[in-house]
């Protein structure tokens, strides 16, 4: 058996990115919070103190009992552990950003791509959308949809990707405008390349730099649109435990029993953070100063 | 001459903008729920009431055509009757309108005044300290929840500290009649009652400042970028030769361009600005649309919801337009090029 070829040149390539990386402090501690938050939305099941704690279970002898070594966050107006909800509630913001962004990504880029590359009627008519979607405020878009339909997570995942892919087709279409008249792009359509083959082996690598800023970026963003929209009372219904429920639930309870609300709402902003600030040192990497 | 052109062009950008939000709202509002009058009326009701409000609201004819009558009415300014408070849906919006306009405005400019600022202190000091400060707020101001900040500016200033009023738009006792442009600011001051003007603005402050709090980061962020763009530029190189001053640099050379990309993004982020209004106005019980919208919006009222929308996305497109002129008087280059980004 012969080793497997690394070839040197990528090694010291993946080397240099990883130092790079662990030099840009945003970058790092925006990793570690996401990957915190992550593995304890994966692992509620077995580090939450209370799992019982996570449907619709009373136990009003100990209601709103302020965070101690029993309940680090303290309990809820039915005696619930919140720090046990808060860790559970974690799953849906994540399910949330993965589902709208694995919606919203591909169809964007794709949409760009094609709207950047092929310029004429088909970048009219794409572009024309894109500024259609631009002009309704998500959360606006995600209440109506939840009001006509039913309030439901699914609801208001798909309600939140119809609009978001447009953000991505304007970043990917943008960079590909610039790609297009490109000397490379031109030597593969000399060399008879397939147009599939110019989007997405010539082209899309360019933009992947971009698109990982965006996502992570974005990924905070839609966090705080679908915290919003069960504020509201139109996300995920009870008793599945949900952070921004959560807040709207405590803050009838403010200030008196201000950790009802107030770390619920902190989980998200910890949440959103990790995402931007690895983002942001993301931006910094790859040196793309324009992708917001 | 390009100018007028460009602006021309924009206008029918936004037509055809409308257009297309009249199209998806229909479909959102019409086509999806399959039946709104059984759903207006509630499982409860009998078949012959569901058929007799189909016939009302003239849902027995084709989509067409009642697509048809619900773009002549929004061309006439008619939304139709919200079956909520029985009244008409534009009725509705044009008594609550106000008070969001006020509210949004006051956030622009608040984001604006502050934002701009801690732009160009972070590109004057780029990489030093007041860099990282402002890099620092703006990170947080994007990632905390509107709906947080605002409860945690009632907590604090609201109760702990009892320095401002935390609900509505004026004390429960005062009574004064914005009968002018509805906007509290203005008409107390055509009015010459300046403790309506204090008041209102001491009712402003709080709600402004959570939703400000998102547009001001990223208005920093981006006055930031572009003013350490333009301080590239070869005329501010040569400006510096001739030994003009770092302040009037500044101020006078680089901030006008610079002012550009931060308008060009609040158009953006408009509609964004919008949503976030729907969470503040319903914390700080603003009388205004969204808190309208979302009412409608939990009792199923779907003229009121269309609306709302169509207003929101109106509101949207006018700003842009706006804006666009605005980049017109700021940049004279954008006058004869006829594009602004």
């Amino acid at each position: 058996m012969s080793e497997p070829v690394v070839p040197q040149e990528a090694l010291s390539n993946a080397w240099q990115n990883w130092y790079r990386f662990s030099r840009n402090p945003t970058a790092v501690i925006g990793a570690l919070i996401v990957i915190l938050c992550v593995s304890m939305a994966i692992l509620a099941p077995y580090i939450t103190p209370y799992p019982e704690h996570v449907g619709s279970f009373v136990d009003f002898r100990n209601r709103h009992q302020p965070p101690s070594a029993l309940h680090w966050f303290g309990t809820d107006n039915v005696g619930r552990d919140i720090l046990t909800r808060v860790i559970y509630g974690l799953r849906v913001s994540l399910i949330l950003a993965v589902v709208v962004l694995g919606i919203a990504i591909p169809v964007g880029t794709i949409l760009g791509l094609m709207a950047g590359y092929y310029g004429g009627w088909t970048e009219i008519i794409i572009m024309r959308i894109t500024d259609i979607a631009l002009a309704i405020p998500p959360l606006v878009m995600a209440l109506a949809v939840a009001a006509v339909l039913s309030p439901s997570l699914i609801n208001s995942m798909l309600a939140i990707s119809a609009l978001w892919w447009t953000w991505h087709t304007r970043l990917i279409y943008s960079i590909t405008r610039q790609l297009r008249s490109q000397e490379f792009v031109e030597a593969a359509e000399t060399l008879g390349a397939s147009k599939a083959h110019i989007l997405f082996r010539e082209i899309l690598p360019n933009c992947v730099s971009a698109i990982a800023v965006k996502t992570s970026l974005d990924a905070g963003f839609v966090i705080l649109i679908g915290a919003a929209l069960s504020f509201l009372g139109l996300g995920i219904q009870p008793p599945t435990p949900d952070l921004g429920t959560m807040v709207a639930d405590g803050a009838s309870y403010l200030p008196d029993f201000w950790w009802e609300s107030m770390l619920p709402g902190s989980a998200i902003l910890f949440l959103a953070l990790g995402f931007n600030l690895l983002g942001d040192g993301l931006r910094d990497l790859f040196d793309v100063e324009d992708v917001r | 001459m390009e100018f007028l052109a460009f602006l021309l062009r924009r206008i029918m950008w936004s037509l055809l903008v409308l257009f297309g939000l009249s199209v998806v709202i229909f479909t959102i509002a019409r086509v999806v729920p399959g039946d709104p009058a059984r759903m207006a009326l509630g499982p409860s009701a009998s078949a012959d009431q569901v058929a007799a409000l189909q016939e009302a609201l003239g849902l027995n004819a084709p989509m067409w055509e009642q697509y048809i009558r619900f773009l002549s009415g929004l061309t006439q300014g008619d939304l139709g009757r919200s079956l909520l408070t029985e009244q008409s849906v534009t009725v509705d919006i044009a008594k609550t309108f106000p008070a969001t306009l006020e509210l949004v405005l006051c956030t622009i400019l608040l984001a604006f005044v502050t934002g701009v600022p801690l732009g160009v202190a972070a590109a004057r000091w780029k990489d030093r300290w007041p860099d990282n400060l402002v890099r620092a707020i703006a990170i947080g101001s994007a990632v905390v929840p509107s709906f947080f900040l605002a409860l945690l500016l009632q907590i604090l200033a609201g109760y702990v500290l009892q320095i401002l009023p935390t609900t509505g738009r004026l004390p429960a006792g005062m009574r004064f009649d914005a009968d002018i442009t509805g906007l509290l600011v203005i008409d107390s001051v055509l009015h010459g009652r300046f403790d309506v003007l204090g008041e209102a603005l001491r009712h402003l402050l709080l709600p402004a400042t959570a939703l400000a709090a998102a547009t001001m980061g990223q208005i920093a962020r981006i006055t930031r970028a572009s003013m350490i763009d333009v301080s590239r530029q070869d005329y501010i190189e040569a400006a510096r030769a001739f030994g003009i001053p770092d302040r009037v640099r500044l101020f006078k050379y680089s901030l006008r361009p610079a002012f550009v990309p931060p308008l060009t993004i609040l158009g953006l982020e408009f509609a964004s600005l919008i949503g976030g209004a729907f969470v503040v106005e319903l914390i700080f019980s603003w009388p205004g649309m969204a808190a309208y919208g979302v009412r409608a919006i939990t009792q199923k009222d779907l003229n009121a919801i269309m609306g709302v929308v169509m207003v929101s996305g109106v509101f949207f497109v006018m700003v842009n337009l706006v804006i666009d002129l605005l980049v017109g008087i700021v940049d004279p280059r954008v006058r004869i090029r006829g594009t602004r980004a």
